[in-house]
């Protein structure tokens, strides 16, 4: 056993290290991202937004951080109280492990693994369980239909993601995310694929339940939805899992789109600009996107938000399948043949 | 090795556990989600065994869309009066039969065969040569190839399937107004469209 433990010490320490430095990013990305949403949202609606607690106000997402770590956790009577803590565990988790594969520069990345793409496809299929578990477990009635709307509306447009992703795949000819970057170099694919990165971008926003597809947790019809009943630390790994999966989106689409850590031109001043700085622009400015979305759009009706889904953009997506290939095809462009 | 081995044990503990609590559990709730934890930890033996794309596969399908709806329909069951725990006793003859049935059924494999380690070789390529190939292309080149009879064959039968689910379930019910957004689309000269000066508003 001691020979053991000396051969992987070194190498679960370094592991450790990685994630460490995957992680203490994210969470001050978290921050950013709170902070700029609430900024961006005032400013449509010419408020201030916060601007009390720190300079510009930028401590109050650590605020109120802060507060939530010290109110009390209440778990509610009636509850399955084991499934009810381990939902939000379960929602934090799966959020930034689907970070490990994400590359942000040419060989800067944690895993790269043969099947990026379908890892974090996996990833985020699992997500909807935080949600669902904490629906039911809470025993309550809003929760619980929060948690089936949001089941439903996930699994809806993950089908219509999956296709758009595959669209990407046959152009690259690999599911690896770094060869899917690579394959950008000389032109982004939201350029040739225009139409399916909007299918893309709008399916990004229902499966991180991001307005105007937060139905899951319509304040005014089902208070809060799944997180009704939670409060203290548990809400606020809610909040977090919720803002990673949005910036995972967002990295989501620059990988697949917006041609990763790539420069726009490869001329000397842009690219000599080191790659996640790239990769960082690109990610703020969908995430902008996201945020304007929020700011101006009003909410989707439940049946409006499922005939998107399975009426419009699925049938979409699969004649975009086709019609890749078939170009692809006929003009013997596909990668590998 | 000694980790992959340890891994393996892991995994193969989990399910072991997980699938001994699926059926243990008086939740109907738990054990699907016990079941959900045996099937990431089936996964983790795929990748174990490098097969990655059906490790991920295997994720995508059966715990994010299968169980999924597993877990929707048991969720809406009224599970509280549905336990009845005087039942439970009348099911173990069928179980020990059925386990002494799978019992007898290896033992006559293990006896059958001449069960020598050394001979046995797992093939990795039983049909073509895959080396330098990743798995995702090794399964793509022979799925649709070789084997682009049973591929099809099952694909139909999924199609049927659906279809039949659909036919099922679906049926026209008198007097629903339904939305028909084409239509909504074509209304025209109902709405004003007013260009709004920012901080100025407009006259009602």
């Amino acid at each position: 056993m001691i020979s053991l433990a000396q051969t992987y010490f070194i190498e679960v320490m370094t592991i450790i290290l990685y994630c460490l430095l995957i992680f203490v990013p994210l969470l001050l990305g978290v921050v950013m991202a709170l902070y700029a949403d609430r900024k961006i949202w005032a400013a449509v609606q010419k408020r201030r937004g916060p601007n009390v607690v720190g300079p510009y106000g930028l401590f109050q997402v650590p605020a109120d951080g802060l507060k939530f770590i010290f109110k009390e956790i209440i778990l509610p009577d009636g509850s399955d109280k084991t499934v009810f803590l381990i939902a939000p565990i379960i929602t934090l988790a799966l959020s930034i492990a689907a970070w490990a594969v994400v590359p942000v520069q040419a060989g800067v990345v944690l895993a790269n693994i043969n099947v990026g793409i379908l890892y974090i496809f996996a990833i985020s299929s699992l997500g909807v369980y935080g949600i669902l578990m904490a629906g039911w477990s809470s025993n309550s009635k809003y929760p619980f239909f929060g948690a089936l709307r949001s089941a439903a509306q996930m699994v809806s447009y993950e089908v219509s993601i999956g296709f758009v992703i595959i669209t990407v795949l046959l152009c690259v000819g690999s599911l690896n995310l770094t060869e899917i970057v690579m394959a950008q170099k000389t032109m982004w694919f939201f350029i040739p694929l225009f139409p399916m990165f909007i299918v893309f971008f709008i399916s990004a926003l229902a499966e991180t339940n991001r307005p105007p597809f937060d139905l899951p947790e319509a304040e005014s019809e089902l208070v809060a939805g799944y997180q009704t009943e939670y409060s203290g630390m548990p809400f606020v790994l809610f909040m977090f899992g919720e803002y990673i999966n949005i910036l995972l989106m967002c990295a989501m689409t620059t990988i697949l789109f917006l041609g990763g850590w790539l420069p726009p031109i490869d001329i000397y001043p842009l690219n000599a600009i080191p790659g996640f700085v790239w990769f960082l622009l690109k990610v703020t400015f969908v995430f902008y996107l996201f945020a304007m979305v929020k700011a101006f759009v009003p909410r989707y009706r439940y049946d409006q938000l499922m005939r998107l889904g399975w009426k419009v953009f699925l049938p979409l997506s699969l004649f975009a399948v086709v019609a890749t290939s078939s170009i692809l095809f006929f003009f013997n462009l596909a990668p590998g043949m | 090795m000694t980790a992959q081995l340890l891994t393996f044990y892991l995994f193969s503990g989990v399910i072991l556990i997980s699938s001994l609590m699926v059926i243990s559990t008086k939740n109907p709730v738990h054990s699907v989600l016990f079941l959900i934890l045996s099937f990431l930890n089936a996964a983790g033996l795929f990748v174990i065994l490098h097969a990655e794309f059906l490790a991920m596969i295997l994720i995508i399908v059966y715990v994010g869309a299968v169980a999924v709806l597993f877990l929707f329909v048991v969720m809406m069951l009224d599970f509280k009066t549905s336990i009845n725990k005087d039942n439970i006793l009348q099911y173990i003859p069928i179980g020990i039969l059925i386990g002494v049935v799978f019992i007898a059924e290896l033992i006559i494999v293990l006896i059958n065969t001449k069960f020598d380690l050394s001979n046995i070789q797992v093939l990795p390529n039983p049909l073509s040569d895959f080396t330098g190939k990743s798995n995702t292309e090794a399964i793509g080149s022979v799925l649709y190839t070789d084997y682009i009879l049973y591929f099809q064959l099952s694909g139909v039968i999924l199609l049927v399937a659906m279809i039949g689910s659909i036919v099922l379930t679906l049926r026209e019910r008198e007097g629903v107004k339904r939305q028909v957004v084409s239509e909504q689309l074509k209304r025209q000269g109902k709405i004003d469209l007013v260009d709004v000066k920012s901080g100025k508003g407009v006259d009602i």
